[in-house]
């Protein structure tokens, strides 16, 4: 039971995040099916995948910050599904790059990765996720101790270059980099305040 | 008129076509929004008619013009042309119209005319992508070319495509079609056409000046300093073959153009 929540109501809730999260898939998937997705359908599903990526991922980041403000103890349980998600949507919005876009032609994926320095802080992001996929079960939580939470800080140098694959790609609209770029900005100096309280009274000490 | 328009062969395609949903479905035309779908929907109760076009600058005969009057005199024409966008997708394009320069002859340009500036309607409430609150472009929106590149035999006014009046979406009810430069020389919804002494700032060109030159045309060799120019895929692509094909220079249309840039540092004047 967790914070008053049964566990038969937090089972309910379990399952209500984890399909509101697959869901995008489904509707992505269904656009497919139904061919609605245009004369460019690769770009819509790259595009499509990497937004929930990032959706899932600033859902993670924010689980401190709402756990923290408004007393929302019982978000802690989501934040592994909120990350593992966000893997699940970069590993996706990656592969769907080289299937559709490259066609895993190899010269051309040479030359996107070296060209467009976008793709490049956009992969690295991916790569940086895995570790912490690989070490998000409870087993290795216990295992790593104090070294868990250490590599899983590397969750903030995965924002940053999210944000710069992002900004990056700005074109027409600042639109996506700023509600992006508002929304991480918050859940960090969230983060950066805590730690300056924390650590004022020490000093006085 | 439209209905009585003949191919020109010798500046069409024999490319197979890109299919007409997709052309009327798949569009940058941000006054109608970002997204490629966006201009098809919320374009259409876009009203085209009465329409004027305002003359101005380096002519002899200037003022406001009605559409109709303009374009009535003269033949129209098919012709296929491809289309390459600057974000590496391309399509190729039955477009109907009539030869800019037949259109930009009649207003008699002046020596001093060196450059011919064209500017697109200034409409937020139709264009309800000139009220977005993070754009990075200015409204309205400004293309130009050079005097001898307007009046060179391809560049292209189009009022309709695939046999039919173009669509809101496509640029209605006239547009540019100048295929061997990127898509966005291709100005829409023209309200205004100015010749010039002086080179005009177009709209991409004064968001970003490194990326988009005045001449922007197509070059495999000069690539946007965030992706490659050297191919491009040609739409529809469908999943499991995008379709990717070399980009020519010029667009392939370098016989008709190259020597219009004749000792010029293409790398410099991109």
């Amino acid at each position: 039971m967790v914070l008053g929540i049964k566990p038969a109501k937090s089972r309910l809730v379990w399952c209500f995040v984890f399909f509101g999260l697959m869901l995008p898939l489904l509707m992505l998937s269904y656009d497919i099916y139904t061919q609605q997705l245009g004369a460019d359908p690769a770009k819509e599903i790259v595009k499509y995948l990497g937004t929930w990526a990032i959706i899932s991922l600033w859902l993670s980041l924010w689980v401190t910050p709402l756990r923290r403000r408004l007393s929302l103890a019982w978000l802690v349980r989501f934040r592994r599904m909120f990350g593992l998600y966000a893997f699940f949507y970069s590993v996706l919005h990656l592969l769907a790059f080289a299937t559709f876009i490259v066609g895993w032609r190899f010269e051309i994926l040479l030359e996107e990765f070296s060209e467009r320095p976008y793709i490049i802080v956009g992969a690295a992001a991916v790569l940086l996720l895995i570790p912490l996929a690989v070490t998000s079960t409870k087993k290795m939580q216990r295992r790593l101790k104090k070294r868990w939470l250490q590599l899983h800080k590397l969750v903030y140098l995965i924002s940053i270059l999210v944000m710069v694959h992002v900004i990056w790609m700005v074109r027409a609209s600042y639109e996506d980099a700023i509600i992006y770029g508002g929304f991480l900005a918050v859940a960090l100096f969230e983060r950066i305040y805590f730690s300056y309280k924390k650590s004022k009274p020490l000093k006085k000490v | 008129s439209i209905k009585a328009a003949q191919r020109n062969s010798n500046f069409s395609s024999n490319e197979k076509l890109t299919p007409y949903p997709d052309v009327i479905l798949h569009n940058n035309f941000y006054e109608f929004g970002l997204g490629k779908q966006d201009p098809s929907r919320k374009a259409q109760q876009f009203k085209t008619d009465p329409w004027a076009i305002e003359i101005e600058g380096e002519a002899e005969k200037v003022g406001k013009f009605a559409l109709e009057n303009l374009i009535k005199p003269h033949k129209f024409e098919e012709r296929i042309y491809r289309l390459r966008c600057v974000e590496a997708w391309s399509m190729v394009i039955p477009w109907l119209g009539i030869p800019l320069a037949d259109l930009l002859k009649q207003f008699k340009p002046t020596s001093k005319a060196k450059y011919v500036e064209f500017t697109t309607l200034y409409d937020p409430q139709q264009m309800p992508g000139q009220k977005a609150l993070f754009s990075s472009l200015d409204w309205p929106y400004v293309e130009g070319l050079r005097i001898d590149e307007a009046m060179n035999p391809l560049s292209f006014l189009a009022t309709g495509v695939y046999g039919q009046a173009l669509p809101p979406q496509n640029g209605a009810p006239l547009r540019l079609v100048v295929p061997w430069k990127y898509g966005f020389k291709s100005i829409k919804s023209i309200v205004k056409i100015r010749f010039t002494e002086t080179m005009p700032r177009s709209t991409w060109n004064l968001t970003a000046p490194k990326e988009y030159g005045f001449f922007a045309n197509v070059n495999p060799e000069v690539d946007h300093p965030r992706w490659t120019q050297a191919s491009e895929r040609r739409l529809p692509s469908s999943l499991f073959s995008p379709n990717r094909i070399e980009t020519l220079p010029f667009n392939g249309y370098a016989e008709e153009v190259a020597h219009l840039y004749a000792g010029m540092d293409l790398r410099k004047w991109f």
